[in-house]
């Protein structure tokens, strides 16, 4: 691989946007594709082109069929959009970035959201609604809200459930989401909206500690992105019955 | 960036940027991927080792199971530069010493950084 590949490869990550490297599996000549700009020393016919973008597309590596190419597809990484920089945050922000999300923490209150609780993860200050607004979740978002607050989880779940982000979760109690979901359905959210919550949040593992709460929401969100059957600690606890 | 010294598991970036950092220190250095998978296998298409003149190595291709072999290859691409498509499943002769105990085959093409 030349340098200069490399290194724009390197510099499309930085900047957070897609890219697809092309190779020529027999002769190592390689081409990078990333928005309108097609670099390297590999020419490429219009249908590899094609191809290169529909792989972007559908976030999938290969082989081209019939073909000598093989495409790599580094697209941005995933988001978490975590409201409520609290203990859980604390575990659950580390554990998302070892899993590779991109993690944005959203919390109003100073005291919670300070560099030293959460050192080079990106803060924002502003109120869950408009934070939501501004970071525009898409389905390679996921978002999860920690405060058991009304004033700051619901509206962050109302703007969420907007989006077709592929995971939103709430913590709190079965008790707790009962109550969440009279408000939220209150405010005019249909049932079918309300039933994309994952409440309470997480897989049934057992999670007592902050950082076992954490993993099991980590395990829930990694189903929900990979289409594993829905496991949510209300099924297992009917299936318990 | 930290000044931590306290291992990091590394992102698919961090196994590009390594490669990148050892060329740009003056070492030889070459990429492993894996671009095509049949049957079980421990890492998908895309997963991706780097491995440098000494044989240091950072990601992976397969679950330990084909590293030693590939680091080894890639110490050849490094001087030759020619890349490699290799090959490794349960049908090599070799199967028992860098075979797939899964019963998987992958393909892994090798190339050096320049």
């Amino acid at each position: 691989m030349r340098r200069e590949l490399l290194d724009a490869l390197l510099q499309a990550r930085t900047a957070k946007k897609a890219a697809v490297l092309v190779t020529h599996l027999a002769d190592g000549r390689q081409a990078l594709v990333a928005g309108d700009a097609v670099s390297g020393d590999l020419p490429l016919a219009p249908a590899d082109l094609a191809a290169a973008r529909q792989a972007l597309r559908d976030d999938r590596s290969g082989r081209l069929s019939e073909s000598e190419l093989f495409l790599q597809v580094f697209n941005p990484p995933l988001r978490l959009l975590v409201v409520g920089a609290v203990h859980i945050a604390q575990a659950l922000v580390p554990m998302a970035q070892i899993l590779g999300y991109d993690v944005t923490i959203v919390d109003p209150r100073p005291a919670f959201a300070t560099e030293q609780r959460f050192p080079g993860t990106t803060l924002v200050d502003e109120w869950p609604d408009d934070a939501m607004a501004q970071l525009a979740p898409d389905r390679r978002t996921a978002v999860v809200t920690l405060t058991h607050d009304p004033k700051l989880d619901d509206p962050a779940l109302t703007e969420a459930l907007k989006s077709d982000s592929f995971y939103i979760a709430a913590l709190g109690s079965t008790r707790t989401h009962a109550k969440r979901l009279e408000r939220l359905r209150a405010a005019g959210l249909g049932e079918d909206t309300l039933a994309r919550i994952h409440a309470p949040a997480g897989l049934a593992i057992g999670a007592k500690s902050p950082a076992e709460i954490a993993l099991s929401v980590c395990a829930q969100m990694t189903a929900a992105l990979r289409g594993a059957p829905p496991l949510v600690k209300a099924e297992a606890q009917q299936a318990a019955q | 960036m930290s000044e931590s010294t306290t291992p990091v598991y590394p992102s698919t970036d961090a196994v590009l940027r390594q490669a990148a950092a050892w060329r740009a220190g003056g070492r030889k250095a070459a990429l492993a991927t894996v671009v095509a998978t049949w049957g079980s296998s421990p890492r998908p298409v895309g997963s991706q080792l780097a491995i440098d003149e000494e044989g240091n190595m950072l990601g992976s291709v397969s679950g330990g199971c084909i590293e030693g072999a590939v680091v080894t290859e890639a110490l050849e691409v490094m001087d030759a530069g020619a890349p490699r498509l290799l090959e490794f499943g349960v049908s090599d002769e070799n199967a028992w010493e860098v075979g797939l105990a899964c019963g998987g085959t992958v393909q892994v093409f090798v190339e050096r950084v320049e």
